[in-house]
């Protein structure tokens, strides 16, 4: 909390060097507990600072097991409501359940194109590769005119 | 000493940061390195692919001018920047981010990113600048194009390594040091040209959750001052330390309000139903002329959302409920029209936050708040800095060439350190570039170092290696020599822990920088007695113990953070006027003067002590 691991559902990405969990956390939060030498469980993940975290969300949509969820901070947050993502390569899926009970889903696009396949150049003709002039590599084709503004 | 592996790394461009200024640099930078035989290696704290403000993801990009389409003139934006920090803007600096910004939406829109079209196939607008997206993988797309150029060239990109500081060659930057957070390794990186892009601050102050809340702030607990320190200690004249953002946001999860305010219309009022930004109208008179000329500037609408809570008429709100039903109005004679529009409208309004902010989906479902229903509370947030958005500090860097601008010492966006450039919220008074005018001007940035490096390649001198990782690895000694000396390692008088720290620090500026506590207030006497009290603080700082890796790293977080303190409180001190009143009031000055305090405030850290001047704002343009 705000990010747990449920104990059950965890398998500590079958051993591999680096977790999902560990290796994305923008603010280095998830661990590891290999041997259960730290009282965690063996192979299990923990949330170590959880008042270090900014419910970003990014170790639950990454986890293979969908074994993270996230309770809302306990300093402000009524208990019983959640917001469970399903991530895949073209949307991403919301399940929002209220205090009350109800249930709202959403589904918004994540990308247009196949994952991996951002072309650095992006399709526009290169520019006029002088280091010295003001336009950048795809400038000015990727301003949309022929010649990029100026004062 | 610890007993840490060394790491060198000899490179050309050292980029350090993973954000969006240095995503924009990194996929910029290879491809000119490329075709000039150098080399360019990025290192980031965090994965680069879901690192930084971006991290989550957002809805909107915030700058898009459209100049190709007519939409808007990179001429307006500069007004725009201008008279939203109250007079205080580079417009050289704000104009060159303008013109490149549209160049890196499109090329968001090829790698992939989700841009919401009208019929007609223009980008749906959320408000004159912002244009709507599906952002959930933001990041994950502009990290790809960069990570997919520095790849095809054959450069590295370091990750999960933190930077601590720079390494200076007399008075050329000449790479940095930092550790990994993985392994027990101490790197250091030779560089010819420096990026520094390790974004902006949060937890310099208080934060209004200190519970388990605390990293639930606005602006994301993991940027924390890195680049402010890393160009503060090289020496580099810094500009608008003063300038920090408090947003309004919807109350303790902070998620946005943007497209509450800008698409859906929504009124905010108080408690008592009073529309602040009505009631208060003649209030805006005071700041003259940026109060009577619209758009009103962002802390000005705070400010009068202040009054009312100082009146105790608070809470505040978004009347959500009304706004969404105004809109639905429209399709009062068609059930199924209005039916239709009621779905998106909710959709809209949820993706808002899941994009971004989902700690606020699950407010507002824990709190059953359906905002077709009822209204919800919004507030201040505590101050930031993020140079990137509606707050103003950074570096002081060199205008683009081709502009007839009066700053101008160097390559462009170079800091007045030899071969130290930045970006994004790491670069001061050109506010507003957001996600979008990060990344252009990052790859400007970036570029322009490439072009430093052919002018000047020579490898700078390192020395002094053994010293820096000493110093790096300090607090691990510190803790490992005194942690027996107690029955409770979190309780020891050789040491203070890196949380015990933080807290100090943003108690000190709480309460006499003018924090959430003392209601964004602060004085001259108030700042000097802040300032004997960090100084205090700054020798503490030599006692700082780790007990791990982990530790390592919040011990140098606040560190940076201590130094981007130190540059606020005393540039608050110098500026002798209130300017910015709902950031913060300078209860003792309460008044705009703008015949003396017109001027960008610049400092400096030189031989152990700082030099404050005024600089002359010069308008490039009416
Ligand atoms: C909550 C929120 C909402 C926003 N909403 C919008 C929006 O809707 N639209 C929009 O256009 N903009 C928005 N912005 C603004 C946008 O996110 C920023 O303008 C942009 O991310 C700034 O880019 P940057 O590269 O300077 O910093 P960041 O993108 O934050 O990147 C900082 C990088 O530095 C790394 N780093 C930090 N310290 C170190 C260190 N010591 N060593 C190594 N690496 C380090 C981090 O891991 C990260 O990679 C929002 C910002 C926030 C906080
Ligand atoms: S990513 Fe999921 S399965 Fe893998 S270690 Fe983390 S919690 Fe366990
Ligand atoms: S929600 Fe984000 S900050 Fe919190 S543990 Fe997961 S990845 Fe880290």
């Amino acid at each position: 909390m705000p990010s747990f691991v449920i104990v059950e559902k965890c398998d500590g990405c079958k051993g591999q060097d680096k977790t999902a969990c560990m290796y994305i956390c923008p603010n280095d939060l998830m661990v590891l507990d290999k041997d259960g030498s730290a009282g965690y469980g063996v192979m299990k993940a923990w949330n170590r600072d959880p008042s270090w975290c900014w419910e970003c969300y990014n170790c639950v949509k990454i986890c293979p097991q969908q074994a993270i969820d996230v309770r809302g901070y306990a300093d402000f947050v009524p208990m019983g409501a959640s917001v469970v993502p399903l991530r895949g390569t073209q949307d991403i899926m919301w399940t929002i359940k209220f205090r009350d009970g109800s249930v709202k889903r959403f589904k918004f696009p994540i990308r247009t194109t196949a994952e991996g396949a951002a072309e650095p150049l992006g399709g526009f003709p290169a520019g006029d590769g002088d280091i010295n002039s003001i336009n950048l590599m795809t400038e000015p084709a990727s301003c949309g005119q022929d010649k990029l503004p100026t004062l | 000493m610890a007993n840490w592996e060394t790491v060198e790394v000899t490179t050309d461009l050292l980029i350090c940061g993973g954000g969006m200024a240095a995503a924009g640099a990194a996929v910029e930078a290879a491809y000119w390195a490329k075709k000039n035989g150098l080399k360019v290696t990025l290192v980031d704290k965090a994965a680069f692919t879901r690192s930084g403000a971006v991290a989550m993801g957002l809805s909107a990009i915030n700058e898009y001018i459209g100049y190709s389409k007519g939409e808007n003139t990179c001429e307006d934006y500069i007004r725009y920047v201008r008279q939203d920090l109250m007079g205080i803007a580079r417009d050289d600096l704000v104009y060159n981010i303008a013109r490149h910004v549209d160049s890196s939406v499109h090329l968001f829109e090829k790698w992939g990113l989700p841009i919401w079209t009208d019929e007609n196939g223009k980008y749906v607008r959320e408000g004159r600048w912002q244009i709507m997206i599906n952002g959930e993988s933001y990041k994950v797309i502009v990290a790809e194009a960069a990570k997919n150029a520095m790849a095809e060239a054959g450069f590295d990109i370091i990750e999960r390594v933190f930077i601590v500081g720079p390494i200076m060659d007399g008075d050329r930057i000449a790479g940095a040091y930092g550790f990994s957070t993985r392994e027990d390794k101490f790197y250091v990186f030779k560089a010819k040209a420096v990026c520094a892009m390790m974004g902006g601050a949060v937890h310099v102050f208080r934060p209004r959750s200190v519970g388990e809340g605390l990293g639930r702030s606005w602006y994301p607990p993991f940027n924390s001052g890195s680049t402010a320190c890393f160009t503060i200690l090289a020496g580099a004249e810094m500009t608008c330390q003063e300038i920090r953002f408090i947003p309004v946001r919807f109350k303790d999860a902070y998620g946005p309000v943007g497209a509450w305010f800008l698409l859906f219309k929504s009124r905010a009022t108080s408690a008592s139903g009073g529309e602040y930004m009505v009631t208060r109208k003649a209030e805006l008179q005071n700041w003259a002329p940026y109060g009577l000329v619209k758009p009103i500037p962002a802390n000005l609408r705070n400010y009068l959302g202040m009054l009312d809570v100082d009146a105790g008429l608070g809470p505040l709100y978004m009347e959500t409920a009304e706004a969404i039903n105004n809109i639905a109005a429209q399709y009062k004679d068609d059930e199924k029209a209005f039916k239709k529009k009621m779905k998106t409208l909710e959709a809209e309004a949820w993706e808002d936050f899941l994009d971004m902010t989902v700690s606020q989906a699950i407010l507002w479902a824990a709190n059953n708040i359906y905002p077709e229903k009822s209204r919800s509370e919004i507030a201040a947030c505590e101050p930031y800095f993020i140079g990137s958005h509606s707050g103003g500090s950074g570096a002081w860097v060199s205008g683009p060439e081709d502009i007839n601008t009066p700053y101008k010492w160097g390559y462009g966006n170079m800091t007045t350190v030899k071969g130290l450039f930045s970006a994004g919220d790491g670069t001061g008074a050109s506010s507003h570039k957001f996600s979008s005018g990060s990344h252009a001007e990052g790859r400007y940035a970036g570029k322009q170092a490439i072009r430093f490096i052919l002018d000047n390649n020579t490898q700078p001198n390192v020395s002094g290696v053994d010293e820096l990782k000493a110093k790096c690895l300090k607090p691990l000694d510190v803790y490992a020599a005194n942690s027996k000396f107690t029955t409770d390692p979190m309780i020891n008088p050789n040491y203070i822990l890196p949380m015990q720290f933080m807290f100090r620090l943003q108690k000190i500026m709480d309460e006499y920088a003018g924090g959430v506590v003392s209601a964004f207030k602060t004085s001259k006497a108030l700042c000097e007695r802040g300032l004997e009290l960090m100084q205090m603080l700054k020798e503490d700082a030599e006692k700082l113990g780790a007990k791990d890796r982990y530790d390592l790293e919040r011990c140098w977080e606040n560190y940076h953070r201590m130094w981007q303190a130190e540059a606020h409180l005393r540039t608050i001190l110098f500026r002798e006027e209130t300017r910015w009143p709902g950031y913060y009031f300078r209860a003792d000055k309460p008044k705009m003067d703008d015949a003396n305090w017109k001027v960008f405030v610049n400092c400096v850290y030189k031989n152990g002590a700082w030099e404050f001047c005024k600089r002359d704002v010069v308008p490039l343009i009416d």
